[in-house]
């Protein structure tokens, strides 16, 4: 193969940086979740390089398991987002203090 | 060394991963994270897994990108466009991921992983079929399970209580 394994690893630490970012300084919850599925996208495609190169098709199975359970956690997220927003108006995080102490 | 496809697909996938989280509108900012999870997609057919690529494409393009863009139309209009965030807090998110990725990169390059490299030919996808309903059938299921909870809970969640005593309770 032309590409080699280490491109496809440094492009998922740039991706998880980017994420990692948008999860420390964004303070709009829809934003953090795209954060959140830029870093689970980066998890999987580390996974499925490995999976290439150790020819093996854990890998592959992984990252397919991984998808689906980040599906099910948009779900939930987006349905949090839209319960924050009824009772706040609002999809700033820090607004959200009913739980704070 | 790297090809043309490569480099196209990650400077797609960089530049609007930075745009999702950077456009001041939530509308455009999803419609460029589809094209974050559309380069995935295409790094996967890259590292010859079509299969995860189309899931890739099905799940993530197909729905979860719907599914923020609904969201987002939901919420109301000036908080699309406003953006929520800390002046001072964005050098230090900045510092944050610069440090991140040039330590995870030296790591990653002193690692020795420059001498992996393969010649053998790609998994075929019916070998992850086969893995599935063998190895892995209890987790199989239990994906099952956890995925038609999420929903599930999903549901109950946004669920809308209307009218009890003639009073709305949200």
């Amino acid at each position: 193969m032309v590409n080699e394994l280490s491109d496809f690893v440094l492009v998922s630490i740039a991706l998880l940086g980017i994420g990692i970012y948008g999860l420390a300084v964004k303070r709009n919850f829809i934003r953090m979740l795209f954060a959140i599925e830029i870093i689970i996208n980066a998890a999987n495609l580390n996974m499925v390089a490995f999976g290439r190169f150790l020819p093996d098709s854990g890998g592959q199975t992984l990252a397919l398991f991984s998808i689906a359970i980040a599906a099910a956690e948009v779900a939930v997220g987006l349905s949090l987002i839209i319960v924050a927003y009824r009772m706040y108006h609002n999809v700033d995080v820090a607004d959200f203090r009913s739980l704070k102490g | 060394m790297v090809d043309a496809a490569f480099l196209g697909l990650s400077v797609l996938t960089i530049v609007s991963a930075i745009a999702a989280l950077e456009l001041r509108s939530l509308v455009y900012g999803s419609i460029a994270l589809m094209g974050t999870l559309g380069g995935i997609a295409g790094f996967f057919l890259l590292l010859d897994s079509p299969f995860v690529a189309m899931f890739q494409l099905a799940v993530y393009v197909g729905s979860i990108a719907v599914l923020i863009l609904f969201t987002v139309m939901l919420v109301k209009r000036e908080l699309i466009f406003k953006k929520i965030e800390d002046k001072r807090r964005k050098f230090v998110g900045i510092a944050l991921m610069l440090v991140l990725i040039v330590a995870l990169s030296a790591v990653i390059l002193d690692s020795g992983i420059k001498q992996i490299t393969t010649d053998e030919p790609a998994v075929d996808f019916r070998e992850i079929g086969v893995d599935f309903l063998t190895y892995y059938w209890p987790a199989l299921i239990l994906m099952a399970l956890i995925l038609s909870g999420a929903v599930t809970g999903a549901l109950v969640l946004a669920r809308r209580v209307d009218e009890e005593n003639g009073q709305r309770t949200q």
